[in-house]
């Protein structure tokens, strides 16, 4: 008998919408991300031969490195014959190419795209720019180590890397995956709390999930 | 372009002038005529063309330039036109109205020199920089190197040798 | 039309808040706009930048004038000789440094080769942009002959710092007129074909014609410049107007059209294509075998430029390019500023052309005016 008068719906403000909404705990993941384990020795290197030869990277391009990564995709690099493809949406892809220097606005969503990526995950970092700043290493807006904030497996010095020097990090990569060496996922969840500490540290309009969804 | 300049300056307060190419000239005038001349030029000499406008930083004598660059389709001409203000409480008159991608040069210059162009649309809208909380950041006094290295961890193992002060050691050592 | 950003009410369940975010089609930059939408047309959009500022105008107050060269060139990926040529032209304007005659001619060939190599690149992007992705793949194939040209000329693909104040690096190498005439035929072979292809496609036309019209009297209200001015019927080009280096010695038109919409900013720009074809062809046959390429400059680490102002400008694929220089007597730059021609298409232009737009057009549209964010915010 004692219920409450739901207001109308169109009188009411967006917080009190917002408060409205059930807060089902089945439908948000509220969990940190977790290591994920072998499962089997013949097993696991079965997968890691095809995770390794079916690696399709996100195609978002984030800084002046992607100029190269889309002569990759034409007849003379011609880089779909190492099952290598362009996914335009995270949920689809496995390595993510972060080309050259990222500005804090652009590390804010390479982390929000990098956390929607499902695993197993690779990063590879394009440039001299994502080891130690490179050119722009006193500016106040560029980051100067990417693996401060989401982890790195490969690095590809250059600025520009050629296109050769792509498929040849692509390679290394590959025997990494195969030795079983590409564990960039992992330690993002074995370390979430230090990853979360710098990314908060720089990106000051924090709007993002603090748990991975 | 010694013509034009001759006419601008007997209309108005010109206090300093200078033709640095045949079709290239600059000239310096009073802070509170400036929304009159680019009228003036505007609409009497044609010059409907705004190509930029920007900021230099005099940090010693305690005043902001302002450059507003006109060009002349015409008789194809450049004119510089220079005014300067305070950098205390730096407040320009806007001229949104007379070119509509004008309020984007200031909503930058707020942002980036802390300059108020009062009446300009949208001028408090952040451009380029997200959340940044510090001083305007294109300043002479904002120091980017220490900024840099106390907010974005550095790589250690990075020296830098600067090539200036080597050569200079080396060719003039009585200088040093 | 500066239009105060209407009060949509988003809970009346008409609009819907959308963002095409940073990973922008076409492969120009990394731009977001934010786009207010009611069922599938535009009715209110703010353009977001700022992805790639790196603050290049402070960085360049803490170095020297020639340590300024190897960032100057990353400011516009596609077509990096562009801002060397302005600020070598301004630095030597204010220092006054005269170039030998073989410099200019190996200064324009480069220019040229240049815009050629980033209207390859945008051919590809605005056929994309419409679904048509095979011409993305040639032109950027083709666009990879053009890079081999420059690395044979000056030992980098993407950037050069072929033009330093005093001349240029270093003179042709050895039989690289014959290879470059042989990759003028392949693009203008591949100019043929994609004519073909792109320019009698039922589904281009229908997508292209009547998209983002531009008035003549809207060019010099928001500045407009290059081609997106030209194609409504002003003849600026400023190689004609006001002729820099040497290009009052060479034969050439330039080109117009009536209507500015986007197909035929494309055709344009592909007419473009074959003027900087037939350009490059002339210089070829104009440049002279002896001669010096470098005049002696003052020693670089210690070149101290008198005070002034100087302000250079180029004609580059999308427009005036122009570097302004404050020089104040020490071996620092006071203060350069870039002008970037899309600076003002992008933010104040573009939110007032995309009212009434479909959301499946907004790409081609950002696409046919050419806009390059990296130059927007520097």
């Amino acid at each position: 008998m004692d219920e409450e008068i739901k207001k109308p719906y169109e009188e009411m403000d967006i917080d009190e919408l917002i408060k409205s909404q059930p807060t089902d705990p089945v439908l948000y993941c509220q969990d940190l991300p977790k290591p994920s384990k072998p499962l089997g020795i013949y097993m696991e290197k079965f997968l890691n031969w095809a995770r390794a030869n079916s690696l399709w990277f996100l195609g978002f391009g984030t800084g002046c490195g992607a100029v190269e990564l889309r002569p990759l995709m034409t007849a003379r690099f011609d880089v779909y014959r190492y099952g290598i493809a362009g996914r335009p949406t995270p949920r689809q892809s496995s390595v993510f190419v972060i080309g050259g220097y990222a500005s804090v606005k652009t590390i804010k969503r390479i982390v929000r795209s990098y956390e929607q990526m499902q695993g197993p995950k690779f990063v590879i970092g394009l440039g001299s720019c994502t080891i130690n700043g490179g050119m722009y290493w006193d500016s106040y807006n560029t980051i100067n180590r990417l693996d401060h904030y989401i982890p790195v497996d490969v690095y590809i010095a250059g600025c520009m890397p050629r296109p050769e020097a792509l498929i040849a990090g692509f390679e290394k990569l590959k025997q990494l995956i195969k030795e079983g060496k590409a564990e960039g996922a992992n330690h993002y969840a074995e370390n979430f709390e230090w990853y979360k500490a710098n990314q908060k540290k720089i990106i000051k309009d924090w709007n993002m999930p603090d748990y991975n969804w | 372009m010694q013509r034009l300049i001759e006419e601008i300056s007997q209309r108005y307060p010109v206090t300093d002038s200078k033709v640095s190419r045949p079709d290239q000239s600059w000239i310096t005038v009073p802070k509170e005529k400036l929304v009159d001349i680019l009228t003036w030029l505007k609409s009497q000499k044609e010059f409907t063309h705004l190509a930029f406008f920007t900021v230099v930083d005099y940090l010693e004598q305690g005043k902001f330039q302002l450059t507003y660059m006109l060009h002349n389709y015409k008789t194809h001409k450049d004119l510089g036109v220079r005014v300067l203000i305070d950098r205390e409480n730096a407040t320009m008159e806007s001229i949104h109205h007379l070119w509509e991608h004008a309020h984007t040069f200031q909503r930058e210059w707020r942002e980036m020199f802390g300059i108020d162009f009062p009446g300009s649309p949208r001028v408090h809208e952040p451009m380029i920089l997200e959340g940044w909380d510090g001083p305007p950041p294109y300043r002479r006094d904002f120091d980017t190197k220490k900024y840099s290295e106390e907010t974005y961890f550095p790589r250690p193992g990075r020296e830098t040798h600067d090539p200036r002060e080597h050569m200079k050691k080396k060719l003039y050592p009585e200088e040093s | 039309m500066i239009r105060p950003k209407q009060d949509i009410d988003l809970r009346s369940g008409k609009y819907l808040k959308i963002w095409q975010g940073p990973n922008h089609p076409g492969i120009t930059g990394n731009m977001s706009l934010e786009l207010t939408v009611c069922g599938d047309e535009i009715v209110e959009a703010t353009t977001h930048v700022g992805y790639l500022h790196r603050g290049f105008e402070k960085l360049m107050e803490r170095r020297t004038y020639i340590q300024c060269f190897p960032i100057v060139c990353r400011i516009a990926v596609p077509e990096p000789d562009y801002n060397e040529y302005c600020f070598t032209a301004a630095t030597e304007e204010l220092g006054g440094i005269e170039i030998p005659e073989r410099a200019v001619w190996l200064r324009m060939l480069i220019l040229e080769m240049s815009r050629l190599a980033s209207f390859l690149m945008w051919i590809g992007g605005q056929a994309g942009a419409f679904g048509m992705g095979t011409i993305g793949q040639w032109a950027v194939a083709h666009r990879d002959f053009m890079l081999d040209l420059f690395e044979e000329l000056t030992g980098g693909r993407v950037y050069h710092m072929y033009i330093i104040p005093g001349g240029v690096r270093g003179p042709l190498p050895e039989g690289f007129e014959g290879r470059a005439r042989k990759v003028l035929d392949k693009v203008e072979k591949l100019l043929a074909e994609i004519e073909i292809v792109m320019f009698h496609s039922v589904v281009f036309k229908m997508r292209a014609k009547d998209l983002g019209i531009i008035t003549q009297d809207m060019v010099d209200q928001y500045g407009l410049v290059g081609p997106n001015a030209r194609a409504t019927g002003l003849a600026r080009d400023i190689r004609k107007d006001q002729p820099y280096l040497y290009y009052d010695q060479l034969d050439f038109e330039v080109v117009t059209d009536t209507k500015s919409d986007a197909y035929n900013r494309a055709y344009l720009r592909w007419r473009e294509m074959h003027q900087a074809v037939g350009l490059i062809r002339q210089i070829l046959d104009r440049i002279p075998d002896k001669g010096d390429f470098h005049v002696k400059v003052p020693n670089v680490l210690h070149w101290k430029i008198p005070a002034g102002e100087a302000y250079v400008k180029a004609e580059s694929t999308r427009g005036e390019y122009g570097f302004y220089i404050a020089a104040d007597g020490t071996e620092y730059p006071r203060r350069v500023y870039v002008r970037g021609p899309s600076y003002s298409t992008a933010i104040p232009f573009m939110e007032d052309l995309l009212r009434g737009v479909n959301i499946a057009d907004v790409a081609g549209l950002n696409v046919s005016l050419h806009t390059y964010p990296p130059e927007i915010e520097r």
